[in-house]
């Protein structure tokens, strides 16, 4: 089969032989009301409330949001601003923890029968793709009713990121669970669960816990990245091509990753929400990296200070993978979020300065795509949105892999979501 | 605690820089080079020192008086004067080589802006130049055997063999002569994926169908002339030829078939730098008709379709 491109990235996927560890319960957290792709949920409790883990501390204003949990039980202590690391300003909750965990009383197992319960439960227990996307997976489970295919992504194929991987090698049974359970309500016959073979381990686990269910089979794929990207991955697992202006579902697929099936195998069981999650603290500033299961709104000093972080040489902090994770301005203030997989602290590393493009079309080798990122970036300097629509530059996903491999050093990816935005508002 | 880092993503850059790949193209370049200096002697390696010097001098000074980023350190000068000093005739008097040299980097290269801007091929309209202009001393050659000065090339005479057209012991330019050398450097940057073999492969490809259709001989008709040495080095240049595969299909193609038509029908002692500049004022075009198809795009439907369609509903609808 026809393979898209992709490039190799060194990997340094130091932690994936390291069993997730829990983080000491953190003195306070702080909840943000935007943890999704989506409108900012509205708190529903004051200062001074006392809340229970699993209780909703934020409920969505429209239908672009699902709620938002305590994660620790404890007292609310203030309703603040927060900045999110992409820049949006949002309420967030502040509440001291108790030590005690008291689970709140509402938190019981769904009744689970049909189609119409498994959005509600996915939109109840605040389930959002736990790979830093963000999406709101009971919006994708209801995207379409005649879904015919499951793709499973397994790929992590960011450098760094190791919490996917022992999901699926500690708890496999509760992946394939999370998929069983999903392909019986949505009445979908295969599922196909896409898995780097750099991961053989988990590669083989999975395979032994899919046996069990008929329709599962795994797929092991090329470590090449972004083998992740919904639409690659759909491409390698099943040969289906999304075309440009349609979606996954508009094609009968659905596309979810490991974390969110084996979230929602675990509700389904326990009726606990979304309030922790498991993130690889790793990067060159990191003395031991390591994965951690926080609650969600940690500070992320926190994380840092369990895995011996030298504040001194950290010059950048990641919210993410280094290909498409965000920075983080202020680690005083940062906390985990409930999609956030990975937390990188790094020590400072010049990128050389960009110098002029001499069309060597590397980028056009990376793009997964198949777009023309130095044609993009030409057309975007002389502001021809005639052009940049003709180069399809609204299929860009901002992989970072063009400017990634740029010989010149150019910030391609970044000018490409410029010149997306420049067509959005044309 | 330090200030972060708010840098957009990706946080990490591969190790790929411009210098690094000019670096390579240097050293592909060599083999062919050493081998003509051994063949003609001293005053051949002093062509090509000047001219690759000349031409990092002159990019230099452009930068400089032009107030554009210092360009000289990423190598591409030196690529473009070190290829028109093996373009040269290995006694061409060391001004003619010089001038040759900053003309293509002033005229050709950073008048129009500079790496990455040019629009033909700086070294193919450098030799151009100084061929349109000193005639008499770019074709002159010396058979690097007898010493004997010659006023024609394997192209034209016959009795050269095909392993002293390998090896380069005929009478050509200085960086033309030793096939091998220049098939080593060649088959060195496709391999380290520097150039895309698709150029060199429809050009050389179309060129030797064409002799064969002709009846020539197509083994020395490959071997002889700046034919390889375009191919490998000239119409694989980055900024003058398409960037798509399929563009440099076309381009490799009609590389080819003008370089025939040049050599056997055409006045000139040599055609492909003819047929790469001809090419390379096509490119734009080339370019523009062989886009990518991403993943998954929708195309637009042609608008003369469209047209067709619409007035052929409308006529039935009256």
């Amino acid at each position: 089969m026809k393979r898209l491109n992709g490039i190799r990235l060194p990997l340094r996927k130091k932690t994936e032989d390291k069993p997730v560890a829990a983080l000491p319960l953190p003195q306070y957290v702080r909840i943000p009301m935007l943890m999704h792709r989506g409108t900012p949920c509205v708190p529903t409790v004051e200062p001074d409330d006392y809340v229970t883990v699993g209780q909703v501390i934020g409920k969505p204003a429209d239908d672009m949001a699902v709620p938002i949990h305590a994660s620790v039980s404890g007292t609310v202590t203030a309703i603040a601003d927060y900045t999110l690391p992409d820049g949006n300003v949002v309420p967030c909750i502040e509440i001291e923890s108790d030590g005690n965990q008291t689970v709140s009383r509402s938190c019981r197992p769904p009744q689970l029968n049909n189609r119409a319960d498994l959005i509600n439960a996915a939109k109840e227990s605040g389930c959002v793709g736990c790979s830093g996307s963000g999406y709101l997976t009971y919006q994708k489970f209801a995207a379409s009713d005649k879904f015919t295919m499951l793709i499973v992504n397994g790929a992590e194929s960011e450098p760094y990121l190791t919490a996917d991987c022992r999901l699926m090698v500690e708890t496999p049974d509760d992946v394939i669970g999370g998929i069983a359970l999903i392909m019986k309500l949505l009445k979908i016959k295969e599922a196909r669960i896409g898995i780097q073979t750099d991961k053989p381990a988990a590669i083989r686990l999975m395979s032994d816990a899919a046996e069990k269910q008929k329709g599962i089979s795994v797929i092991p794929l090329p470590p090449l990245y972004p083998q992740g990207a919904e639409k690659v991955m759909i491409f390698h697992t099943c040969g289906v091509i999304v075309p440009e202006g349609k979606t996954s579902a508009d094609c009968g697929i659905l596309e979810l990753n490991v974390g969110t099936c084996a979230f929602l195998y675990r509700y389904s069981q326990t009726g606990i929400p979304l309030t922790e999650r498991v993130v690889t603290v790793a990067g060159s500033a990191v003395g031991s990296p390591a994965n951690l299961r926080v609650p969600v709104g940690t500070p992320v000093t926190d994380l840092l200070d369990e895995c011996s972080c030298d504040y001194d040489k950290m010059h950048e902090l990641l919210c993410g993978g280094p290909m498409m994770g965000q920075a983080i301005a202020n680690a005083e203030d940062a906390v985990i979020l409930r999609q956030q997989n990975a937390l990188l602290a790094r020590k400072g590393r010049e990128f050389p300065e960009p110098s002029a493009c001499m069309r060597c079309g590397a980028c056009m080798r990376a793009c997964p795509l198949n777009l023309m990122p130095t044609e993009i970036d030409r057309a975007f300097e002389q502001r021809d949105l005639r052009t940049l629509k003709q180069l399809h530059t609204g299929l860009c996903m901002n992989c970072g892999s063009c400017t990634y491999v740029c010989p010149a050093h150019r910030p391609l990816a970044e000018t490409v979501t410029r010149a997306k935005a420049a067509i959005a508002q044309d | 605690m330090n200030e972060l880092n708010l840098d957009a993503a990706p946080h990490i850059r591969g190790r790929s820089s411009v210098s690094r790949t000019m670096l390579c193209v240097l050293l592909a370049l060599l083999p062919a080079a050493i081998a003509g200096c051994v063949s003609f002697g001293r005053h051949s390696a002093m062509v090509l020192l000047f001219t690759t010097f000349t031409a990092v001098f002159t990019e230099a000074l452009c930068c400089l008086v032009l107030r554009r980023p210092q360009t000289v350190t990423d190598c591409s000068a030196a690529v473009t004067g070190l290829i028109l000093g093996m373009t040269l005739p290995p006694d061409i008097p060391i001004t003619y080589a010089v001038i040759g040299s900053a003309a293509a980097i002033i005229l050709f290269k950073q008048l129009f802006g500079g790496l990455g801007k040019t629009l033909v091929n700086p070294a193919a309209a450098g030799h151009l130049l100084l061929l349109v202009c000193f005639m008499k001393y770019m074709t002159v050659w010396r058979d690097p055997m007898t010493n004997a000065v010659t006023y024609e090339t394997p192209l034209t005479e016959k009795g050269a063999t095909y392993l002293d057209l390998l090896l380069g012991n005929t009478a050509g330019n200085i960086g033309e002569v030793c096939a091998v050398g220049l098939l080593l450097g060649g088959i060195f940057l496709c391999f380290t994926r520097i150039i895309s073999p698709v150029t060199p492969l429809a050009f050389l490809g179309s060129f030797a169908l064409l002799s064969f259709i002709g009846g020539y001989d197509v083994i020395a008709q490959l071997l002889s002339g700046g034919l390889l040495l375009a191919a490998f080095f000239m119409a694989s240049d980055y900024s003058t030829t398409p960037l798509t595969a399929s563009g440099k299909c076309v381009f490799g193609l009609g590389c080819g078939i003008l370089t025939f038509l040049i050599r056997h029908f055409g006045g000139w002692p040599e055609g492909v730098i003819f047929a790469v500049i001809i090419m390379n004022l096509a490119s734009p075009l080339i370019g523009r008709l062989t886009r990518t198809v991403p993943f998954g795009a929708v195309m637009p439907e042609k608008p003369a379709k469209k047209e067709k369609a619409s007035k052929a509903a409308a006529e039935q609808n009256s």
